[in-house]
């Protein structure tokens, strides 16, 4: 009668400790980025890719791709984010291959295909950097709510530019904006989460 | 007029400094709860009516404070009919934009709903001494509210 009894407790029991578990989990697992509910599709487009490709987001379903906007002239925002997304890519190690960083210019003059090819081998090979017309390249920005203005200085111009990255999950939806200034450490754990789903 | 005796009088004063003591101890004393750490800014339905319409448009301050282990979450909800630019990114008609933050530090964002195309966000440390606690007491108490 009592083994009975305590037979019942734990049917009923577990359970509930499974479903307790999987709240925490859930509470556990948010993201450090900036999280949009409901998600959208991430907008595609189609650029020249710095690997001799057409770039679009469809050549990378079933992977995790952080999009950013930038300028391989840009002398402080650009090499800090690809710093730390190279060191995020280091950082996960057999899951590596199964991130894409793409990064797309807001400068078409000065950034071509080899250009970006060149200056992205500085921080990690596998980085994917995309070039176009000024019009297809600000159609992709008006897409994603990037800003990039244009300011000329004494010798040249330069670009003030959105500095959060996109994150993009494995099946295309655009799911977080990571804001500047985030560890490698972050990126990690944010990118371990999409894996996971 | 009514005159006070002066014995009355000085108790009087007494009480409220007393009062206004204690006022001030507990505010700079006891630790701040909150219920939640959002901060939340709506775009109302019909927002870019308005807007079309001429209507001058002010949801977004152009500074927005936060503070660590208080209110560090910004939420952002478009409940207009079209997509907006609002804070730092392009939201969609029902979508919301939920961003933590974990460091104090000045962030600015472009922004379209805005005259400078800039929003800034100022997130500040928590405020573990009594003088900071009253400090975010006090603005609390005097900033417009909004959201």
């Amino acid at each position: 009668m009592e083994a009975r009894r305590s037979k019942r407790f734990l049917v009923t029991l577990l359970p509930l400790l499974l479903l307790g578990s999987v709240a925490v989990a859930t509470e556990d697992e948010a993201l450090v980025a900036g999280v949009f509910s409901p998600p959208r599709a991430a907008p595609e487009f189609s650029l020249r890719g710095s690997d001799g490709k057409e770039l679009n987001l469809g050549r990378f379903r079933g992977k995790v791709v952080i999009l950013e906007f930038g300028f391989t002239s840009c002398p402080d925002v650009c090499p800090t984010t690809l710093v730390a997304l190279a060191e995020a890519h280091k950082k996960l190690g057999p899951e590596a291959d199964q991130l894409q960083v793409v990064y797309v210019t807001v400068d078409p003059e000065r950034d071509d295909v080899a250009r970006l090819r060149e200056y992205l081998a500085a921080f990690d090979p596998t980085f994917v950097g995309g070039t176009g017309t000024a019009e297809e390249l600000a159609a992709v920005r008006r897409s994603y709510g990037v800003a990039a203005n244009k300011t000329t200085t004494g010798d040249g111009y330069t670009f003030a530019h959105s500095s959060y990255t996109c994150l993009i999950d494995r099946t295309g939806s655009l799911r977080a904006l990571m804001p500047y200034g985030h560890s490698s450490d972050d990126y990690v754990h944010d990118v371990r989460i999409l894996l996971k789903q | 007029m009514i005159e006070l005796h002066p014995s009355r009088r000085a108790w009087i004063l007494v009480v409220l400094a007393s009062f206004g003591l204690g006022l001030t101890a507990w505010a700079a004393l006891t630790p701040i709860r909150l219920d939640s750490r959002e901060k939340i800014f709506e775009i109302p339905k019909g927002t870019w009516a308005r807007r079309m319409a001429g209507q001058p448009v002010e949801i977004l301050p152009d500074h927005i404070r936060l503070t660590l282990g208080l209110r560090d979450v910004l939420v952002l909800e478009n409940r207009d009919d079209v997509p907006q630019i609002f804070g730092p990114t392009l939201m969609m008609p029902g979508q919301s934009f939920r961003l933590p933050f974990a460091q104090a530090s000045t962030y600015a964002f472009a922004c379209t709903a805005h005259a400078s195309g800039q929003m800034t966000i100022l997130v500040e440390p928590f405020p573990a001494t009594p003088w900071a606690r009253l400090r975010w007491r006090v603005r609390e108490l005097f900033e417009p509210k909004r959201s």
